[in-house]
């Protein structure tokens, strides 16, 4: 795989040295001259210096051919006008955004970057999980489906415990793939899978109708 | 005609103070409040501190009831960002952004974006202003 990385930085850097220890033919496009210099030391010469939303540089860098391009700047709008510039002008089938600000990742994935990457995103995450108000825990969205994964824990008040799954306001489209009792192996719940308190349940679950289902296991 | 103008530098202030003057709406953004300044003390708008390519802060300086955008911010990216957000999420009917770079432009026509390079633009002018004494001298 050919794969471009814009941005030799805190992400650009170690990204490029895992691809690299993968085999892959990896170049990473920096401003920085110093910088750049750093990463020729340790990564060999892979690097080549310039602006990654310049076309000049895109085209020098042999960006039509590339499988896979991936922009890691620190700054949002670069990591757009990168992705956008390979996805239209080179016709790059991937393009991967990192995103900064996690309000930008919806915008980023409307205006046609293929993959967005929040690090925010995924440290809220974890905290979520420890926050005891009990929100849905994301584990993975199924973009072209429109589907989510979510993680719920069911609260001591829950109007579903001690209610079998048959008897839930589940939205429709909703699957509840999996339940996860302390102490007990992991189940597929059925219909008449009577849920307890402290219950994991994994679902799957149209993006609109999180709140819904937010609201049958949480809702007291 | 209700204008939001993204960055209020030399050519953002100017262009505000001219809408303002004809009797427009004109809401002016800027991360910088020292560039707020170059507003002549007879504007009548409203000057908002923010990140033009920030929705909320859009919303704040009243884009969903906009007729017109204009991004012309110092960064090329700032501004391309700004009117796609602009166009694509706010529906904004005329959007125009500055592009100092005129070698991506067929990027900004494949997103349907309306740029205006000075760089392009005045390179043309002084080609114009020179021809008529070239002409004469041949």
């Amino acid at each position: 795989m050919y794969i471009i990385v814009i941005g030799g930085g805190i992400v650009g850097y170690p990204l490029c040295r895992a691809l690299l220890s993968e085999g892959h033919e990896v170049l990473v496009i920096e401003k920085d001259a110093k910088r750049c210099d750093y990463l020729e030391d340790n990564l060999g010469s892979v690097c080549i210096r310039g602006d990654g939303c310049e076309a000049a540089t895109l085209e020098e860098a042999g960006t039509a051919r590339a499988d896979i391009f991936v922009a890691t700047t620190t700054r949002d709008e670069d990591n757009l006008m990168a992705c956008q510039v390979a996805k239209y002008k080179f016709k790059v089938a991937q393009t991967i955004a990192l995103v900064n600000d996690p309000v930008n990742e919806e915008l980023f994935r409307k205006l046609g970057v293929d993959y967005t990457v929040s690090v925010v995103t995924h440290l809220l995450e974890p905290i979520k999980e420890e926050i005891p108000t009990g929100s849905l825990t994301h584990l993975l969205s199924l973009r072209d489906e429109g589907m989510e994964v979510v993680e719920v824990r069911i609260p001591q008040d829950s109007k579903a415990v001690k209610k079998p799954v048959r008897e839930l306001a589940l939205p429709p489209d909703c699957i509840l793939a999996l339940v996860i009792r302390k102490e007990q192996k992991p189940q597929v719940p059925t219909l008449d899978t009577v849920l307890e308190a402290g219950d994991r349940v994994i679902a799957l679950t149209r993006g609109e109708d999180e709140a819904a289902l937010r609201d049958v296991f949480i809702g007291s | 005609m209700n204008v939001i103008i993204v960055g209020c530098g030399r050519v953002g202030a100017q262009l505000a103070a001219l809408l303002d003057a004809e009797g427009h709406k004109v809401t002016v953004l800027d991360i910088d409040t020292s560039s707020f300044e170059r507003l002549p003390s007879s504007f009548g708008g409203t000057s908002l501190l923010g990140d033009g390519t920030n929705q909320k802060v859009l919303k704040k300086a009243g884009i969903e009831g906009a007729d017109a955008f204009v991004a012309v911010t110092q960064e090329d990216n700032c501004n391309v960002m700004a009117a796609q957000v602009a166009k694509h999420i706010f529906s904004v009917r005329k959007v125009v952004c500055r592009i100092y770079d005129p070698l991506r432009k067929d990027v900004y026509d494949a997103l349907g974006l309306e740029a205006i390079s000075p760089t392009t633009v005045f390179a043309q002018l002084l080609k114009e202003k020179l021809e008529p004494e070239a002409e004469s001298a041949s």
